[in-house]
């Protein structure tokens, strides 16, 4: 969250809605720890990531929706998991991230 | 709205304190949080005061350890029940880089340390090269003998953190040597060639560094990628540093087997 904090301050000032997501549980080979964050906005921009450009596309369209709906949830990716999940890491893991608003 | 609890942890991230955030990711109150500072003082509440109790304690560890990950607790904080899991953030403040001797290499190397999210302190004693202008890159220039510069900062020093001595003159490099080793920092490299390394083995003996200091040091400084520039040099240093916190050996990928993203020593 470090890396992206002065662009969600800059966000924030504007008044923009954002969607804030981090890496809490890394299962096997993946590409980021745990800790590594990406903030989405209301508008679709992003910050940061969460992998090394594996999931990113999937994690904006769950961060959109949970804008909308305000709802905080878990989210996880992985190439082992079942055909729900359209994407997954190359590298054969499985990331665990938590999504919310930055409503805090 | 920014909320107290934001702004906290905001601060302390700039200010380059360290701060822990803890998250109800899952369970009761998922999306609650609780900012722990290193006293163990915490804004914000996970919804029970035991709860915040016993995961600000756990927090108050996992920030000394330099540890993120997730915890799990009973509802009012009971250990071995799994109602709700905990994401534990840790924010440390950056590693330190010490770099001695402002030398041609030195730009190249405060540069690659700044890469590499390090706080980069470039000293010399010579007022004349060990300036900012000509280390604009680093934190910190000082003009400073090693013992200055240990005083200052050789208390904060430990395992993340890496002292490179490039001055390549005993009169410098000794003094450097014998303080660092008396740290608990992770890494310690030294240029100069094997033979000017085995003439300053011999001063370091004379004044007192005994073998286990000795074997800490990473002297000829690097990994042997066969880099001549300052830039390269500093590539092949960096990567030392990283092997070294890692644990690793340092071959190819193309020549070592497993996943690329293997856990490593340091997690």
């Amino acid at each position: 969250m470090k890396e992206i904090l002065s662009d969600l301050d800059a966000w924030r000032a504007e008044g923009r809605q954002v969607a804030l997501a981090r890496v809490v549980n890394v299962e096997g080979s993946g590409p980021r720890d745990p800790g590594a964050a990406m903030a989405v906005s209301d508008n679709g921009d992003v910050i940061g990531s969460v992998s090394g450009g594996c999931v990113e596309g999937a994690v904006v369209v769950e961060a959109l929706d949970i804008l909308e709906t305000g709802e905080r949830r878990m989210v996880s990716f992985g190439y082992s998991d079942d055909e729900a999940f359209a994407v997954g890491l190359t590298c054969g893991g499985t990331i665990h991230l938590f999504i919310e608003p930055l409503d805090w | 709205m920014v909320s107290e609890l934001y702004e906290r942890l905001r601060e302390a991230i700039v200010d380059e304190r360290p701060v822990a955030l803890a998250t109800v990711i899952e369970g009761h109150n998922a999306g609650t949080k609780l900012v722990v500072e290193p006293d163990g003082d915490i804004i914000g509440t996970l919804g029970h005061p035991e709860l915040d109790r016993i995961v600000s304690r756990d927090a108050v560890g996992e920030l000394a350890a330099g540890r993120t990950g997730v915890r799990h607790y009973g509802a009012e904080g009971q250990a071995r029940e799994t109602d709700v899991s905990v994401f534990i953030e840790s924010f440390s403040p950056p590693p330190i880089m010490l770099v001695f001797g402002a030398v041609d290499f030195t730009a190249a190397l405060a540069r690659s340390g700044k890469l590499l999210g390090f706080n980069v302190i470039v000293a010399d004693a010579r007022s004349v090269f060990a300036t900012v202008k000509r280390f604009p890159m680093a934190d910190r220039v000082m003009v400073a003998w090693p013992d200055e510069v240990f005083d200052t900062y050789g208390d904060r020093l430990g395992p993340h953190d890496a002292v490179c001595i490039l001055t390549h003159d005993p009169k410098f490099d000794v003094p450097a040597v014998q303080r660092a080793v008396a740290t608990d920092v992770g890494y310690i490299g030294v240029m100069g060639s094997r033979r000017t390394h085995a003439t300053r083995l011999e001063r370091l003996h004379e004044v007192g560094v005994d073998q286990k200091g000795i074997d800490r040091l990473m002297a000829p400084i690097g990994l042997d990628i066969g880099s001549r520039t300052p830039e390269e040099t500093a590539i092949s240093v960096c990567a030392e540093i990283i092997a070294n916190r890692t644990g690793h050996s340092a071959p190819s990928l193309r020549d070592s087997e497993g996943p690329i993203h293997r856990p490593t020593a340091d997690e």
